[in-house]
């Protein structure tokens, strides 16, 4: 079985600093206004001109939430892209490159690392091919039935360069992405107008640069019309009632973010959060009174810091950051720990450690989050698997945080961070804000507050700073019910353990649906746990899997800590196949399940080499269990 | 009726050592609170690691001890967030000048309108007497096996060199100068540092009360101590920008005045300029609202406890059918 052949798959690569984001985020829109579904991976290097990046785009029917191995068009910038990507272009498929890279040695590309020649070289010994240009490799392409589209892109930018009066060639260049988009609409036969729409809504602040690249993106077309005719794949538009929006994970946190009441947004750039902080900033007036203040601020330490000691004066407040960063952070979580502030943090991971794979995806740092600090406090740990579930979590963290006045960690990831989608218009008005035991001057007037009182739940009501009426202390050290420093073994027995006793509270409290979300057949032989961005996967795969008559269940884990440990005993006791699946080295999940239940899982299919897990990769890998030809452990190396 | 000073004392036992100059500083703040009739509630009182960061424990306020070297950044979170209240941080040199200079150095360039005193007594006085970064080369306190092998942050001139809009120092034992110091302080419109002298009778033995009174050296003539410490109003300076043309000129003065040490020791006022924006009025220039609705005022939910925040228009942007 295969993932959906009547999806189409397009990508674009080019150098970074070339447009591959625009192109990339026309081309969605395009689809979208033509009632299409899209779902989009971006990938990039740490780098800021010159070095690869791509943006792959899966357009379908319906929702699609994660990306597959093949290409159907690929649409080149330079040399580069070609060689890189040539080897996932689908049997069927088509290449758009520029007639002047044809010439172009492959062994002389001066930005593909030798790994990645040397790899490519053996690739190309076990096959028997011998190329030395991009033009020799492409024509051993034809025979896999591969076709190739050849566009004298300087030739034709010169053109019209000519006809706008524009005669400066890096000032036409910058239209390569433009030109190609033409080229690939044109080969499918795309509805104009969409695209047309889409420039304008990319462009539409500068009517002389839109003016540039709707003649650019009309003469590509009518070249790719005539010159190549039909091609085999068409994209047609259809009707849809749906109201949807073009959606980027950071986007969707942001809007979480200001629906759920935060006000003070205190971050220091870091890929791939800093997107996020960006958006808020930009769109920081809120449209029906008030605002939302980001800070940047010298470094994380003074990130979280800055967010705790506005949290004390009652507003929600919020940092976002990636794994260096929230190294970073750990003392001043432990602070907002012991003192009880509800603080929010959005960890959006990629590749550790250190500074690891700055711009690519990870998952490595689930037990991190869990456990950083010195010392035991209560934490909630909340982890998005879709874009919109970004959107619904970032408002609820909140709500957890203020109930359980405790810091949460919503643990987010760069394949939901930089992916963009297609999706039913959010609803804020699902967005409830729950404020917990939040006190004001009426509530203690003639009364003596202390602010760490001893409760059943381990809830203290809370006061805002600064309130009238009274006054309370907040300090690192181990504190009485004042706030103020003590030692004595008794009260820090019993202070501890009210804090601590919040975490059952929460436990108790929290609806299973919330922390847990099941899919499939709860008696299905093979049950699946995973959490974080490779859900849309492994949907996907249970789907193909369902095709070919295997049953299956998917335990997506969205609270990790507190672990919803009785149900998942109940479910993964019945199943003879308990299999793993995430985005790291040794299993962290399944090591806490294993912790928490005493379960053990049977299968592990694991994936760390920076790239998001594909539909098929997943699918490939659940086939080999089910068929009893799995190894224990399985690790997925795709994506390029 | 009036707030008295007793209005502003915990009951919480005083730790500090018998002599520490601490107690000095405690009773200033109290005094300068007093004086300005400030409401105890709407004060918040900020404070590092250290011995001196204990202050607020003994302050009836608000009082947030939080991490070493980290108390700027929670003030400035809270200022951030509710303009009305009146902040005041406690730094100490190692606190605040050490493993916290990259708070002390961005605090300037913002020009929050907030106070930050640092208690500079030459030492670590909680981790038992090592080195602070304030210590002079060469000088060997106490408990130190070594003399100090760095040379001595300038505070007074770091802050002048990164956007600080009053600077003052002054001395713990000096109780009346102290408390006027910090009252100009918290009336300054802007970001307000002031410099204490701190004794630390426990570990330095060297910037002892002694030292700084100039037991040392008595004048042959009268038989008195000449003190190292003098008051820069005093000497007819005046480090107040009325004009922006006069910023460049006081601010080099100032540097001058920043490297006297030894014999002769400044205190009071070096430099003082409101004609620079605060980051409140930089935030509303982009927020209109932002004194009337603060983020720590906003109404974030109806009723019924649904969501009150509009994002229609930002959804409305994205929107692609
Ligand atoms: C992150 C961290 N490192 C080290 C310490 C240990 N520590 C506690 S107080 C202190 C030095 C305090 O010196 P200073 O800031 O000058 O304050 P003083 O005690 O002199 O008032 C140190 C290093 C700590 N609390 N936190
Ligand atoms: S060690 Fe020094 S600074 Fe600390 S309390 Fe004692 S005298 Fe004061
Ligand atoms: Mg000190």
């Amino acid at each position: 079985m295969d993932t959906k052949k009547s999806d189409f798959i397009w990508m674009a690569g080019g150098p970074q600093g070339s447009g591959v984001d625009s192109s990339a985020n026309i081309f969605a829109r395009a689809c979208c206004y033509g009632g299409l579904h899209v779902y989009g991976k971006r990938e990039y290097s740490s780098n800021i001109k010159g070095l690869h990046s791509y943006f792959q785009i899966r357009v379908s029917t319906e929702k699609v939430e994660a990306m597959v191995d093949r290409v159907d068009l690929l649409c080149t910038f330079d040399a580069e892209s070609v060689v890189r990507h040539i080897w996932e272009v689908t049997p069927g498929g088509g290449i758009i490159c520029d007639t002047g890279v044809l010439e172009t040695k492959i062994f002389s590309i001066p930005t593909l690392p030798p790994s990645f020649l040397e790899e490519f070289r053996k690739n190309l010994d076990e096959k028997g091919l011998h190329p030395e240009t991009v033009n020799d490799l492409l024509s051993e392409l034809k025979k896999n039935d591969v076709r190739i589209y050849a566009v004298p892109y300087l030739e034709m930018l010169k053109e019209i360069g000519k006809e706008v009066g524009e005669e400066q060639l890096s000032k036409l260049t910058r239209m390569i992405n433009v030109l190609t988009l033409g080229v690939s609409f044109g080969l499918v036969n795309y509805d104009k107008k969409n695209v047309e729409k889409a420039i304008n809504n990319i462009f539409g602040k500068k009517p002389s640069i839109v003016s540039m690249n709707l003649l650019a993106f009309n003469k590509a077309y009518d070249h790719a019309r005539e010159k190549f005719g039909d091609t085999g794949f068409k994209l047609n538009t259809i009707k849809t009632d749906e109201e949807r929006i073009f959606l980027q994970g950071t986007q969707a946190v942001a809007l979480g973010k200001l629906a759920g009441g935060c006000r003070i947004q205190a971050y220091y750039p870091i890929t791939p959060a800093a997107d996020e902080s960006e958006y808020l900033e930009e769109k920081q007036v809120l449209e029906n009174g008030g605002a939302i203040i980001v800070m940047q601020t010298e470094d994380e330490i003074a990130a979280i810091t800055m967010a705790t000691g506005a949290a004390l004066t009652g507003v929600r407040s919020a940092t976002s950051t990636s794994g260096p960063g929230f190294s970073l952070m750990v003392e001043g979580l432990g602070w907002a720990g012991i003192n009880e502030v509800p603080v929010v943090i959005n960890y959006y991971q990629r590749g550790a450690p250190a500074t690891g794979l700055p711009t690519r995806h990870g998952q490595d740092d689930l037990r991190f989050a869990i456990h950083a600090s010195h010392g035991e406090f209560p934490r909630i740990v909340l982890c998005s698997g879709d874009i919109e579930e970004c959107f619904y979590d970032a408002a609820q963290a909140f709500n957890y945080a203020e109930r359980y006045q405790t810091p949460v960690i919503h643990l987010i990831d760069k394949a939901l961070a930089n992916s963009n989608m297609s999706c039913k218009m959010l609803d804020p008005r699902l967005v409830i804000i729950e404020r917990g035991e939040l006190l004001n001057e009426a509530d203690i007037s003639g009364k003596n507050y202390r602010r760490f009182d001893f409760t059943d739940t381990g809830i203290s009501p809370r006061l805002p700073i600064g309130t009238p009426g009274a006054v309370f202390w907040n300090t690192g050290d181990e504190h009485s019910e004042t706030g103020h420093i003590t030692e004595e073994p008794m009260m820090r027995t019993r202070m501890l353990e009210k804090r601590m006793k919040k975490l059952d509270t929460a436990d108790r409290e929290i609806p299973l649906g919330e922390k847990i979300k099941f899919f499939g057949d709860e008696d299905a032989p093979a049950i699946i746990v995973s959490w974080g961005s490779p859900k849309g996967a492994i949907l996907e795969a249970m789907e193909m899997l369902k095709n070919d008559g295997y049953r299956t269940g998917f335990l997506q884990v969205r609270m990790p800590h507190p672990l919803p440990k009785e149900y998942i005993t109940k479910v993964l006791g019945k199943t003879s196949k308990k299999i793993d699946i995430e985005g790291n080295y040794s299993g962290q999940l399944a090591g806490i399940i294993r912790e928490k239940t005493g379960i053990l899982m049977d299968y592990f299919v694991l994936k760390w080499n920076g790239r998001p897990m594909s539909s098929d990769e997943v699918y490939n890998a659940l086939l080999r269990i089910l068929q009893n030809k799995a190894q224990v452990r399985q690790v997925l190396n795709g994506g390029s | 009726m009036a707030l008295k000073i007793a209005d502003y004392k915990t009951q919480v036992f005083n730790d500090w050592c018998p002599g520490c100059g601490n107690f000095g500083i405690l009773t200033s703040l109290q005094m300068a609170l007093v004086d300005m009739q400030l409401a105890p509630s709407r004060v918040a009182i900020f404070s590092g690691i250290g011995c001196h960061a204990k202050i607020p424990h003994f302050m009836n306020t608000y009082g947030i001890h939080t991490l070493h070297g980290r108390a700027l950044p929670f003030a400035i979170g809270a200022k951030l967030a509710d303009p009305g209240l009146e902040v005041i941080v406690h730094g100490g040199d190692g606190d605040g000048l050490g493993i916290g200079a990259g708070h002390f150095v961005n605090t300037g360039r913002r020009n929050m309108d907030m106070t930050y005193i640092i208690h500079d007594n030459g030492v670590y006085g909680l981790t038992k007497g090592q080195p602070s970064p304030t210590l002079k080369l060469g000088v060997k306190t106490k408990a130190n096996p070594k003399p100090n092998i760095n040379e001595g942050i300038n505070p007074i001139a770091l802050a002048l060199a990164t956007g600080y809009t009053f600077i003052a120092r002054s001395y713990c034992y000096d109780v009346a100068h102290l408390k006027e110091t910090i009252k100009k302080a918290i009336n300054h419109k802007g970001m307000a540092l002031v410099i204490v002298q701190q004794c630390c009778p426990t570990y330095n033995d060297i910037n002892t009360k002694d030292w700084y009174g100039g037991e040392d050296r008595k004048d042959p003539a009268t038989g008195k101590p000449v003190p190292r410490l003098y008051k820069l109003e005093d000497t007819g300076y005046d480090g107040v920008v009325r004009k922006p043309e006069e910023a460049l000129v006081k601010t080099a003065a100032a540097f001058a005045k920043a490297y006297e040490w030894g014999d002769r020791i400044p205190t009071g006022v070096f430099y003082q300029n409101e004609l620079v924006s605060t980051y409140q009025e930089r935030i509303s220039q982009r927020i209109a609202d932002y004194l009337k609705m603060p983020p720590a005022k906003q109404v974030i939910a109806d009723r019924e406890g649904k969501s009150a925040t509009s994002i229609t228009r930002l959804l409305e942007e994205l929107k692609v059918t």
